[in-house]
């Protein structure tokens, strides 16, 4: 018996099996628990009272609560990179060797330096950052800062990867109760009996709720409605399962453990539903609120309805003397529960001027005394109660009495957890009768059919007791009680806890309120106020309450905070779920990717595709790389890898039309048999993305779009079509990955495609540049578009996509003695900048319109209309002053880094420099042995020869010369090959 | 998070699988409108807080785009539509009109009338 603790008790605990003792360790020390402990219960029953300490003045802190709502008991779970911190002990099961460690507290929880801040209370009052560390300014970000940093945090983040594995799912259900309590079970086998489809999730691993310990022939009236549940087939029980958030149309997230700290399960360690739920019924029960006195938060004071869980549930005392002080009949329970486990009430306080229920007489006949209208003055003891200073409630706190005790069992009323509900829009009245806020049922969370999608029963509806299920007798109402004794002075204030973790005082609501800080966000704020991880579960009414006082107004017109999802912090892990690592996103990869990969492509993401950046040799930089594939290009013939470039077919009666409506060119007029450059732009004007078009058929037409614009450009072309000129007969298709597409490119490209063998004159009579052919290269189904992006003879064709990879391994077989080079993105990029061809991205930033590039040859001027044409019409589209595409040459031989921006005369109103310009591609030329560049610069076409200014904090300014921006092969000849 | 029904094929579509397009039934000013016009057309939006029209497009799905009739403030869905209406049809203003007697249709029943039907065919 002793083993699993001095506190644990000789009988009783309806929740642990004594047959199973649990080792775990705690802050280095080996201690035992019982299998169905949670870590609370396991610790206190070896006499750890105190788990923490609380975050600002490091005060010791022991469990005040037995569930969710737990500010204090916080603990490290874990090593390595299954460690976690902040996990509350008293919803964390017990398991075998487990390993937890205190937070906040150095070098040891019970002799903690940070402490001092203890006895400088009175200098951190609320607010106190704000007011201390203002001047002199640069102290913040230098000085106050970086020290506050850190001291502040609770618990620390792992430093290694969650080696977890978890997972999401989705479910349809019509109705899904939350909270397995004896209101939600009666709902659920309700709903059930309507041949509903039926979830009911419990956040614990027991239904029941409180009522087993809380009424007689509780368990056999929660057993026998199990027992129906079990026996429907429309019925889906999970316990250990927290609902964390309800959302817009019943969307309801849900939280399942699985394996929590069972690594060894060989299953996920949790599953995040995804549900959609018809009606959720919210039976989230009720949670009890700590009194003010002053002493509150010394570790011993629990909520009384805590106190007889921890002895009814895990046969645990959590004192052996316990004192209980109350506003209500309910606390009286607890008495009753610690009376039959063999432990003393030496008194029970209660703020109320008579106790004349039922559960008081069954109290007194228990021959415990009952002090009426009376008071904690204060507790003496720090880290544990040693005994209870009694005063009249009435008074200001005048020492009548102290008692020896251990424990004090506390409770200041019930407030219905009414999270869910009001996450999506439900709203609450405030009740003078019960002291509390409670779902109005008239004004719900309403769903898409406009009616309510959630409801509430039970203690969670305000029906505290549930008299109808549990047969409970009717109980005396609860005085509202927010600070104990009634007129406790100031220096009283400054010892009653609102908020546990955050030591926020009544005192420092108070002084919010005093410097008007009237709205209860605002307080929040400033006080930290419900801030802590528990989210204000046992401090947000008691806080607002003493605002309300302060600010002398009833408390529903100060009015609670927002209440935000999560109910209780989620892992990280459990949203990401199964999208980490390789299977974040999907990868697209062309047909030729396995070749590419074996040839030491080092790849580079676009979009979702990989594609090869270049392909480095054994011992060779990947700038080397490059240079030599563009080298062998220009030299004799390579390959490059377009299969991921955008497909789009555009066919109907009406496709020339459209077309000229979406390219700011002619179109409609391209003959059957050539391809046509064209800009895409939105209807801003802004240039969004540019590729070749060719003309299959008198009425097919085959866009080619950015390999990150193939979708984007798919869509805005669905968006026109089904939405502004839906009469228009056209048809589009996204094709992209029907063909695999290789560029062969280079003066001996032509020889290299005839070695292949085929049907198709590649001569330059039978395709000339800008004309594309149909027919059969080495075999395989092809068409040959004679398209140019690197400036050399280039011919891009296209295969099914299944026979990508056989053309791409012919053409490398037969040109080995023209030493065939595949070649990369890289590549592709340098040798466009080379000729001075933009890129989409590069060039264009979504702020840039053709004409800022110089490519008023692509916009057609007899169209009446084009997407974009109007917007290109507007004065600051026609700005003279705005910055043009140049080339840019650099003085000093340095390459420019890339967007940099060009320094004008003068400064702005920020005393900046001003700014006339800026680079948007810079590279170093392996063709031309220079660093080349563009950019866009004010004037910049009129302004060739002049030397520009770019300045790069810590470096001498680099200096470059506006030129043209084609820098090779000015005359285009070599296309022609 | 949303649900949708796409009119066109029929399934109760998760936001996740739509993409949203904004304001619904933009009349188009291009070339030979003035400033005002086409500053309207391309910024100037309703935001009321109440009754809206929606487009949004089936993208992971048929790939349709639709029109949606929603209260922005309780998300009430009234219905969705074919894009292919210059205004909302009969009966979608009817199905406001149940929900909520004292909204006003802010078209005239004359441009109403060049009509859904002869360019949906």
């Amino acid at each position: 018996m002793t083993e699993t603790g001095p506190f644990r008790l000789p009988r009783g605990g309806r929740l642990i099996d004594r047959a199973y003792q649990l080792p775990f360790r705690f802050d280095g020390r080996q201690m035992r628990g019982l299998l169905g402990d949670t870590l609370a219960s396991a610790l206190l029953a070896n006499g750890q009272l105190m788990m923490g300490r609380s975050f600002k003045y490091h005060r010791p802190r022991g469990p005040i609560a037995s569930g969710a709502e737990e500010p204090n008991a916080l603990l490290g779970l874990g090593q390595g990179g299954r460690f976690e911190p902040n996990q509350r002990a008293t919803t964390t099961p017990l398991v075998g060797g487990m390993v937890t460690t205190p937070q906040n507290c150095w070098p040891s929880l019970n002799a903690d330096i940070g402490a001092v801040n203890n006895w400088l209370y009175r200098f951190f009052p609320a607010g106190f950052y704000y007011k201390t560390f203002m001047h002199p300014r640069p102290f913040w970000k230098h000085v106050f800062e970086p020290i506050i940093r850190r001291s502040a945090g609770l618990g620390k983040a792992p430093t290694e990867a969650d080696p977890d594995r978890y997972e999401q799912a989705y479910a349809h259900v019509d109705v899904v109760v939350v909270g397995g309590g004896i209101a939600g079970l009666t709902a659920a086998r309700d709903a059930a009996r309507d041949g509903k489809s039926v979830w009911l999730v419990e956040q614990t691993p027991h239904f029941g709720g409180r009522t087993p310990t809380d009424h007689a022939d509780g368990q056999a009236r929660v057993d026998a409605l199990l027992a129906e549940l079990r026996g429907m087939a429309n019925v889906t029980l999970r316990r250990s399962t927290q609902a964390t958030g309800l959302y817009d149309h019943g969307y309801l997230l849900v939280r399942e453990s699985l394996a929590d700290h069972d690594p060894n399960a060989g299953i996920p360690r949790q599953r995040l539903w995804r549900i959609r739920a018809g009606h959720v019924v919210v039976a989230s029960g009720a949670l009890e609120r700590p009194l003010s006195f002053a002493g509150n938060d010394v570790p011993g004071v629990i909520l009384a309805s805590a106190v007889r869980d921890y002895i009814d549930n895990y046969g645990v005392a959590p004192g052996r003397r316990i004192v209980i002080v109350t506003n209500n009949d309910d606390a009286y329970r607890t008495a009753l529960v610690a009376l039959d486990a063999g432990l003393e009430v030496p008194v029970v306080i209660d703020a109320r001027s008579a106790a004349g229920g039922a559960l008081p007489a069954a109290v007194r006949a228990r021959g415990v005394r009952v002090l009426t209208g009376s008071a904690i003055a204060g507790i003496k003891g720090g880290q544990a109660v040693e005994a209870v200073k009694i005063c009249a409630h009435s008074g200001s706190g005048q020492v009548t009495e102290t008692v020896d005790a251990d424990c004090v069992a506390m409770s200041g009323g019930w407030s219905p957890v009414v999270h869910l509900w009001s996450h999506c829009g439900g709203k609450l009245n405030w009740s003078d009768a019960q002291a509390m806020f409670a779902p109005d049922p008239n004004r719900p969370p309403t769903g898409a059919d406009g009616k309510a999608m959630a409801s509430c029963v039970g203690a969670a509806a305000g029906d505290l007791l549930v008299p109808a299920l549990t047969g409970a007798q009717a109980e005396s109402a609860t005085m509202p009680v927010w600070v104990m004794p009634a007129h406790a002075t100031r220096k009283m204030k400054f010892k009653m806890w609102l908020d546990f973790q955050n030591d926020v005082k009544v005192s420092d609501v108070e002084l919010a309120a005093q410097e008007g800080y009237h709205s209860v966000e605002h307080t929040k704020r400033y006080t930290t106020l419900g801030m802590a991880t528990d989210q204000g579960k046992v401090s947000n009414i008691n806080g607002l309450a003493v605002l309300s006082n302060a600010l002398n107004q009833p408390i529903p017109a100060t009015g609670t905070t927002t209440f935000r999802p999560p109910y209780t912090p989620l892992t990280l892990g459990t949203i990401a779920g199964e999208a980490r690592g390789e299977i974040f996103q999907p990868l697209r990869k062309t047909p030729m990717h396995g070749w590419h990969e074996s040839h030491g492509a080092f790849f580079e993401p676009v979009g979702h595709w990989r594609r090869p950046y270049c392909y480095p040799k054994a011992g060779e930089s990947h700038a080397d790389a490059v240079a030599r594939e563009i080298r062998a290009v220009r030299a004799s013939v390579g390959t490059l890898d377009a299969s991921t470039l955008g497909k789009i077919i555009v066919k109907g009666p009406d496709a020339g039309r459209f077309l000229d409506m979406m390219y700011t060119g002619m179109m409609s007029t391209l003959p059957v048999g050539k391809c046509r450059y064209g800009l895409i732009c939105n209807e801003n004007g802004f240039l969004s993305d540019d590729g070749v078009a060719a003309r299959l058929s008198e009425d097919t037409w085959l866009v080619h779009t950015t390999t990150g614009g193939a979708e984007r450009m798919h869509g805005h072309m669905e968006d026109w079509l089904q939405c502004e000129w839906w009469d228009w007969k056209v048809w589009t298709a996204n094709v992209t990955e029907q063909w695999a597409q290789v560029a062969v490119v280079g003066p001996k490209a032509r020889v290299l495609l005839e070695r292949l063998g085929g049907q198709i004159d590649l001569s330059p009579e039978a395709l000339p540049f800008m004309g594309w052919a149909e027919g059969e290269i080495a075999g395989i189904p092809a068409r040959v578009y004679r398209i140019s992006f690197s400036g050399e003879l280039s011919f891009e064709v296209a295969v099914p996509a299944n026979r990508g990879l056989e053309l791409w391994e012919k053409l490398h077989e037969a040109g080995r003695d023209l030493n065939v080079t595949p070649y990369g993105t890289e590549a592709m990029h340098v040798m466009r900048a080379e000729k001075g061809f933009i890129m989409i991205g590069d060039e264009t930033d979504g702020t840039v319109i053709p004409q800022d590039l110089g490519l008023n040859w692509a916009i057609s001027k007899k169209k009446t209309d084009y997407i974009g044409k109007r917007a290109q019409e507007r004065s600051h589209m026609t700005d003279p002053r705005r910055w043009k595409l140049v080339g840019l040459e650099s003085v000093d031989g340095r390459v420019l880094p890339d967007g940099v921006y060009a320094v004008a005369d003068g400064v702005n109103p920020n005393g900046q420099r001003n700014t006339q310009g800026r680079v948007t591609s810079t590279y170093m030329s392996p063709t031309l042995s220079k660093p080349i560049a563009m950019g866009l610069v004010l004037n910049g076409p009129e302004r060739m020869g002049e030397v520009l200014e770019f300045p790069v904090a810590g470096q001498e300014s680099y200096k470059a010369r506006i030129c043209d921006p084609v820098f090779y092969d000015k005359e285009g000849s070599r296309a022609n090959g | 998070m949303l649900t949708l029904t796409c009119p066109y094929c029929g399934i109760a579509a998760e936001e996740t699988e739509l993409q949203p397009g904004g304001e619904a039934h933009l009349k188009r000013f291009g070339p030979g409108s003035t400033d005002e016009e086409f500053e309207a057309y391309l910024f100037a939006r309703k935001n009321p807080k109440g009754v809206h029209f929606e487009r949004w497009r089936h993208a992971y799905g048929c790939g349709k785009w639709f029109m949606a009739a929603r209260d922005t403030a309780t998300l009430q869905v009234f219905g969705t539509y074919s894009a292919q209406t210059p205004h909302p049809t009969p009966e979608i203003v009817a199905a406001i009109r149940a929900h909520r007697p004292d909204w006003q249709p802010d078209w005239t029943e004359a441009t109403a009338d060049t009509s859904a039907e002869s360019l949906n065919a």
